[in-house]
């Protein structure tokens, strides 16, 4: 299923604001994740577990359990610092 | 009125609080935050711009969701947010939370748990540029602390 993955500030300086990718059905936002750090390089070095990513799902903060639709908006970005 | 605007405009804190309480003889208290845009941060200083990036939808979305909510918890008449994006200068306004109530209490309360609530919750990321370079500005675990008062988990700086 495709999923469009947007990401934010540092972490769409390093990745470009967005891309659309493909997982198997019913995979979560965690399982995305991995499969894009599985490909090295800059996804690796700015997705990796050690660092603080936060998540969205059609523009609602999720968790790494939350599972994927076809059609869903993913995006990554880093711990927000409005205000 | 809509209750957020996120816009790139300075914005006119007397303006903004007329609109909110027109018309209602039931409010007796207003509260108003204005965060400004200093120009250090920590050991930093010289700071000479400070660019906001937010999640165009997701943050009027995730801002009116926080006013409902604050709406529930507290005895309020009326709310109104007002976030800046874009390239913002030190001594420039950045963000207005206004709040309306019978008695002062439930305004000062919820005025500061829609900051609490906005600093590690609404997607916005600011950038900061100093003699030494720009940077991403790193979230505050203090930030995540503030939210946890009101019983609320934040994740943010933490996660």
């Amino acid at each position: 299923m495709k999923i469009q993955v947007r990401y934010f500030a540092s972490l769409r300086e390093a990745l470009g604001a967005s891309e659309m990718v493909d997982a198997a059905e019913g995979s979560s936002v965690g399982v995305l994740r991995d499969l894009l750090i599985a490909r090295g390089g800059r996804h690796a070095e700015v997705l990796t577990r050690g660092r603080a990513v936060r998540c969205a799902v059609n523009q609602h903060m999720c968790a790494d359990e939350t599972v994927l639709a076809a059609g869903d908006e993913l995006a990554f970005f880093p711990p927000v610092t409005g205000g | 009125m809509a209750r957020v605007a996120i816009q790139s405009a300075d914005f006119d804190l007397a303006a903004e609080v007329s609109a909110l309480r027109a018309g209602d003889g039931g409010v007796g208290a207003v509260v108003t935050f204005t965060g400004t845009v200093r120009d250090r941060h920590g050991s930093r200083g010289g700071i000479s711009e400070l660019e906001l990036e937010h999640y165009p939808g997701m943050t009027e979305a995730a801002i009116e969701k926080m006013i409902d909510a604050a709406m529930a918890r507290f005895d309020i008449r009326g709310a109104r947010v007002v976030h800046r994006v874009g390239a913002l200068k030190p001594l420039d306004q950045i963000v207005l939370v206004a709040v309306t109530s019978a008695h002062r209490g439930q305004a000062f309360e919820a005025c500061e748990f829609l900051m609490d609530y906005l600093k590690t919750q609404a997607p916005f990321w600011k950038k900061e540029t100093s003699p030494e370079g720009a940077r991403w500005v790193d979230a505050r675990v203090a930030d995540d602390e503030a939210l946890r008062r009101w019983g609320i988990d934040a994740g943010n700086a933490g996660g």
